[in-house]
């Protein structure tokens, strides 16, 4: 394909490459196109890099269509019940600490 | 005639605007003067493939370059380097014409080489050759290897980099020029290369295309899947018989 597409997410967070080291990142870069790597004819690719410290390092995969897909569900059904579990968490928390307060006074 | 002998390292050149940048040279170790080739490299970058292929070229008589059009973006693993050229938008046009042109005189400044000099590119470096054949008069032949984006279908995909598409810049090609294509290829695809062709048929210009059947994009790589060895041999004889054919041999 080679075209210059690129989709730039904006992120928080970090990500640690191969040198063990970890680095800031606040964007990625995505593509889906010829891989430099991955034996692959397309591969959906993504560059995470930080812009605000030059971009000139990065942490890059290239997967398959099928796993991008795939990565994308599980992500969402990461999030979807890490917020449930969080959430249940949070008011069980607070319901015990409101009554153990209450019981001391 | 096949030389098994060859010099190739490094060297500095200076490209557009008079910067200075490193480039792959490989030249035939022997007697007489060499056509001269600049070899414009894919859009992943001037990877391993790319001195492969200047090597290849230098095997079969060619004094060859490849300038590397993203060094400006300084050093790094060229994977690095050419994923930071991307998320940039790539390298201006201007810019890799004035590269090409600068390694042309690296080339003419040779004692071994015999001031003919033919431009070939693969991928964006296809497209690449396609608009410097018709935007200087430093070659004396050209040849494309799949480059997408000759014929621009969609307008966004100009811009200040890329701002014409290199079909609308045909007129102006005055060198013989060498096609070679994928039927599967997905950019260029079939139908945009035979607009491209019609293009040149129409506007009388000396061309040759060749399609091949089961391949796509990128073909002669070794190192991908993609390869397609037969087809790739048959390309690889055309390049050599071609350039030959405009270039000369050795003298």
């Amino acid at each position: 394909m080679c075209s210059y597409i690129v989709e730039k997410a904006r992120l928080v967070g970090t990500a640690k490459g191969p040198n063990s080291r970890w680095m800031k990142v606040d964007t990625a870069n995505v593509y889906y196109d010829h891989p430099y790597e991955a034996q692959l004819d397309h591969a959906l690719c993504v560059d995470f890099v930080c812009e605000a410290d030059g971009g000139r390092e990065r942490v890059a995969i290239e997967i398959s269509r099928e796993s991008a897909l795939e990565l994308m569900d599980r992500i969402k059904a990461a999030l979807a019940s890490g917020d449930a579990s969080h959430a249940k968490a949070a008011a069980c928390s607070l319901a015990v600490n409101k009554a153990e307060v209450a019981s001391l006074f | 005639m096949a030389y098994q002998g060859m010099i190739a390292h490094t060297v500095q050149f200076r490209g557009h605007k008079g910067d200075i940048g490193e480039a792959y040279y490989a030249w035939p170790n022997g007697e007489g003067k060499f056509p001269g080739v600049v070899l414009i490299h894919h859009m992943p970058g001037w990877d391993e493939w790319i001195t492969e292929a200047v090597r290849k070229l230098a095997h079969h008589g060619f004094a060859t370059i490849s300038p590397h059009l993203y060094f400006r973006e300084g050093p790094g693993n060229p994977d690095d380097v050419g994923a930071r050229v991307r998320a940039a938008g790539g390298v201006a046009d201007d810019q890799v014409v004035g590269d090409a042109r600068g390694a042309a005189a690296y080339l003419r400044a040779q004692p071994h080489t015999n001031g003919k000099v033919g431009v070939i590119g693969f991928c964006s470096g296809g497209r690449h050759a396609f608009l410097i054949a018709c935007k200087t008069s430093d070659f004396q032949a050209c040849v494309d290897c799949w480059g997408g984006n000759v014929v621009v279908d969609d307008p966004k995909a100009l811009n200040a980099k890329r701002p014409v598409a290199p079909i609308d810049l045909a007129d102006k090609l005055s060198v013989p020029l060498l096609g070679l294509f994928g039927n599967d290829d997905e950019n260029p695809n079939r139908d945009q290369v035979n607009r491209t062709e019609a293009v040149l048929k129409k506007l009388g210009k000396n061309y040759e295309f060749h399609r091949y059947d089961g391949a796509g994009h990128t073909f002669f790589n070794a190192a991908r899947t993609a390869y397609r060895p037969e087809q790739a041999a048959d390309g690889w004889a055309k390049v050599f018989a071609f350039f030959h054919k405009h270039l000369g041999t050795t003298v």
